[in-house]
């Protein structure tokens, strides 16, 4: 064996090294690969759960008709009914789940109704939008129109 | 002191089947997490988006409700979602004025007037969601994925923040978190659509220009609107398998 | 950063504002293709026979590894996360050319160059670790992985090895940098970088710059010993580096010929953003003065008779314009390819910082650095003399 491999004993060792790199390697990926990594596919399965995780900043309309069936109703039969709460009264996820932690501040009345309803030539055509000098003047938006319920019979 | 061979196999047998069962454990305790929904079934679903450009009227309650929802930097230069305004002078379709001021944050200051001849809409944009996504082809490590259900989500525990990603994908969608140097965009609200609710986007969209759809489900929405309307996507050619269907895409949007 | 929206020309996607890749990765393109042209023009003698350049031959391999070293530098710094970057080879994405590299560069790394300059160097080790005493002769015998033995048959079996690892080296180098030009031109997203072509331009200019390079060092090198440059070898040397040029600038001017007679949806804006934006570095900077003229230069020793001196200058002028060209394609297509936008209506600008992590100052320092790697190459194993065993 030792006459055999003589001249070629420097090749057998950096053969060797090689080898111990490539062990090396195949202990660190059995080590540090995520134990759940090609579950679904090539990416970590905790991921799935890590991006179900985030905490919710909208609560979502069901939640705040089950406390405010009466705003619910009022809405039936308007066109207003179509849109979501928080659509116009922001984020309210903290307020559904501890009312007490977050009392929700009215939006600016003033201003809240012009973002949608403000006259705009790319707004599509069959949108009700106002200008507002000719429509009211310096009347506010709500002196003729109630936000849930703002269709005049 | 000789340990025979019988002895040492059942010492060894003992601890892989203890080892595999305390492994089981751990398994189903990491899986058994309270945020993660319980009663969500992956492969019940596929997740689309439908958007109706004859509805938007450029608002911007997508693009403000988005980056509450999902904690997004409100620079000028991290959208997962915004939306464009189009001027088409003359219906020139290959010279369309296009702006998009601060992703349509604070809605669109008023710009053009009515009666120049020209075609005026809004469209919001957000992930595509695509099916064969060329970001999840380039991502060399598994940091961001297709889940089972449809949704291209990031691993932001994972992701070394190259930015390959990013330069794959056609439709502009991905940006770099500065705060945590890794990719974000658009995980069609995964926390939420997870526990039943809807997209904070669509959920704030005041006329329904944005609708989150499942494929899957039969009784969605989703599946009259591909079916009633001509339905485009963006940038076809590139054959992404892009899944936010649109209605009434004009052919100068870009 | 506020800047940055200033600096928006017309319409781009908002997420596209601000530039993804910085000079950090227009380094890395141009310090992988001086290795692989380094290599090629080394296997030129050993593969090819060329003999004439034989004395750049050690030098080559040397120049090289001090460059292959260096290059993972600009990628970590890039990283948003670079001590996650091991990822890419405990998870890789076999789809991703980018996770693919990693064991590309990896086997260069490991299995060419080094094996390579082992072995051609190996019989001078020994020999250096027998002269030597202290901790140089515990490096040298550790580098000889403590053999002592250079007898004529394992110096025969290392020379065949050699040839095989050359041969095998050839294909290798081309396709260390054909994957970076791959890393771009797979990339159906973005028009500037999307084109069969981009692997191919990217490894014949590779072997532009790295010929230009081993050329530039020689001489200086040759310079600060005081030995006379063998003009020969670097008559050869400047031919090769003409050859190569001829094929690189054919298979750009291929690119925009196809590009302007296709004309497809990409082709307004693209013109427009090389004849405004991009006119200094790519017009004027990579095509007149990096390409043509060094072309020109070169090709004036091949048609007319000149001196030794003067052929000398016009060596290095068209050696330092080469490498400044070569440096503006990396830039134009890197850069270029981001200050356009995707829906092709807009245009944004690279705001270059200079003492940030990806900033001008550890640019620079990028590519001092491979030359001080160099230097210690050089003093340890000098690509000069052949050692003879002592008498």
């Amino acid at each position: 064996m030792r006459k055999f491999l003589k001249d070629e004993q420097h090749l057998v060792r950096m053969a060797a090294i090689f080898l111990v790199g490539l062990i090396l390697f195949l202990i660190a990926r059995a080590f540090f690969v995520p134990k759940d990594f090609y579950k679904y596919g090539h990416f970590r399965a905790g991921a799935l759960a890590d991006n179900a995780a985030r905490p919710l900043g909208f609560a979502g309309r069901e939640a705040c008709e089950s406390c405010h069936p009466d705003v619910a109703e009022a809405r039936k039969g308007s066109r207003h009914d179509a849109i979501a709460c928080e659509a116009c009264h922001g984020a309210l996820a903290k307020h559904a789940d501890d009312p007490g932690s977050l009392k929700p501040t009215l939006p600016d009345a003033k201003k809240i109704c012009l973002v949608c309803h403000r006259q705009d030539v790319t707004k599509p055509k069959t949108f009700k939008q106002v200008n507002p000098q000719e429509h009211m003047g310096s009347e506010p938006c709500i002196a003729c129109h109630k936000p849930h319920h703002p269709e005049i019979a | 002191m000789r340990i025979d061979r019988r002895e040492f196999l059942k010492s060894t047998g003992k601890l892989v089947v203890l080892t595999s069962a305390a492994a089981l454990a751990w398994d189903s305790l990491i899986a058994g997490r309270p945020e993660a929904a319980p009663n969500y079934k992956l492969q019940d679903h596929w997740w689309g988006f439908a958007i109706d450009i004859e509805k938007c009227i450029g608002c911007g309650n997508c693009v403000r409700a988005c980056k509450t929802e999902n904690d997004v930097p409100l620079e000028p230069y991290y959208f997962r979602t915004w939306v464009e305004r189009y001027h088409v002078p003359g219906g020139d379709i290959e010279h369309p004025e296009v702006d998009s001021p601060d992703g349509g944050y604070a809605g669109f200051p008023p710009r053009y007037k009515p009666g120049d001849g020209a075609k005026n809409f809004f469209v919001p944009k957000l992930c595509n969601h695509c099916a064969h996504s060329p970001c999840v082809q380039v991502c060399p490590v598994g940091a961001t994925f297709e889940s089972p259900d449809g949704v291209v989500l990031v691993d932001k525990t994972y992701c070394l923040g190259c930015r390959y990603c990013v330069q794959a994908c056609p439709y502009g969608c991905r940006f770099i978190d500065p705060r945590k140097m890794t990719v974000d965009k658009c995980s069609l609200c995964y926390h939420r659509i997870t526990k039943g609710l809807t997209t904070a986007c669509c959920e704030t969209c005041p006329t329904g220009a944005r609708r989150l759809g499942d494929l899957k489900d039969p009784k969605d929405a989703i599946h009259d609107f591909l079916r009633n309307n001509k339905i485009q996507v963006l940038k076809p050619q590139m054959a992404t398998g892009a899944k936010a269907y649109y209605n009434g895409l004009d052919a100068s949007v870009r | 950063m506020e800047t940055l929206l200033h600096g928006v020309e017309g319409f781009m996607y908002p997420n596209e504002i601000e530039l993804q890749w910085s000079i950090l990765i227009v380094l890395y393109p141009f310090l992988t293709g001086l290795v692989a042209g380094a290599f090629i023009l080394a296997s030129l003698e050993r593969v090819f026979n060329v003999v004439e350049v034989k004395p750049t031959y050690r030098l080559a391999l040397l120049t090289a590894l001090a460059f292959l070293l260096v290059a993972p530098l600009p990628l970590q710094l890039h990283l948003g996360h670079p001590e996650r970057a091991f990822e890419m080879f405990l998870t890789p994405h076999t789809t991703s050319a980018m996770a693919m590299f990693g064991f590309v560069y990896l086997w260069y790394l490991m299995a060419v160059l080094v094996l390579e300059i082992w072995l051609d160097y190996r019989k001078d080790i020994v020999l250096m670790a027998r002269q030597s005493t202290g901790h140089m002769h515990q490096l040298y015998r550790a580098m000889a992985l403590w053999s002592d033995n250079i007898s004529a048959r394992s110096l025969e079996i290392d020379d065949k090895v050699g040839r095989f690892i050359t041969i095998v080296g050839i294909p290798s180098a081309f396709l260390l940098h054909g994957y970076v030009g791959f890393i771009f031109g797979s990339v159906k997203a973005n028009p500037w970088w999307s084109t069969p072509l981009m692997p191919v331009v990217f490894i014949f200019s590779a072997m532009v710059s790295g010929i230009a390079l081993v050329m530039l060092v020689y001489m200086v090198a040759s310079r600060k010993r005081g030995t006379p440059i063998d003009m020969r070898c670097l008559d050869t040397v400047a031919r090769y580096l003409l050859y190569a040029f001829i094929i690189d600038f054919s298979l750009e001017m291929l690119d925009l010929v196809h590009r302007i007679y296709e004309a497809d949806e990409s082709f307004k804006s693209l013109d427009f953003m090389v004849h405004t934006r991009l006119y200094i570095p790519h017009i004027l900077i990579q095509i007149i003065f990096g390409t043509l003229l060094p072309i020109a230069l070169l090709g004036l020793v091949q048609l007319v008779r000149l001196r030794e001196g003067v052929r000398k200058g016009l060596y290095a002028a068209a050696g330092l314009l080469t490498l400044m060209g070569i440096f503006a394609m990396r830039w134009n297509v890197v850069i270029g390819g981001q200050l356009f936008s995707k829906s092709f209506l807009g245009y944004t600008t690279y705001k270059l910082e200079f003492a940030t992590r990806e900033g001008l100052l550890p640019s620079i320092i990028i590519l001092i650095l491979p030359f001080l790697i160099l230097w210690v190459l050089v003093k340890l194993l000098p690509p000069w003399e052949r050692q003879e065993p002592a008498a």
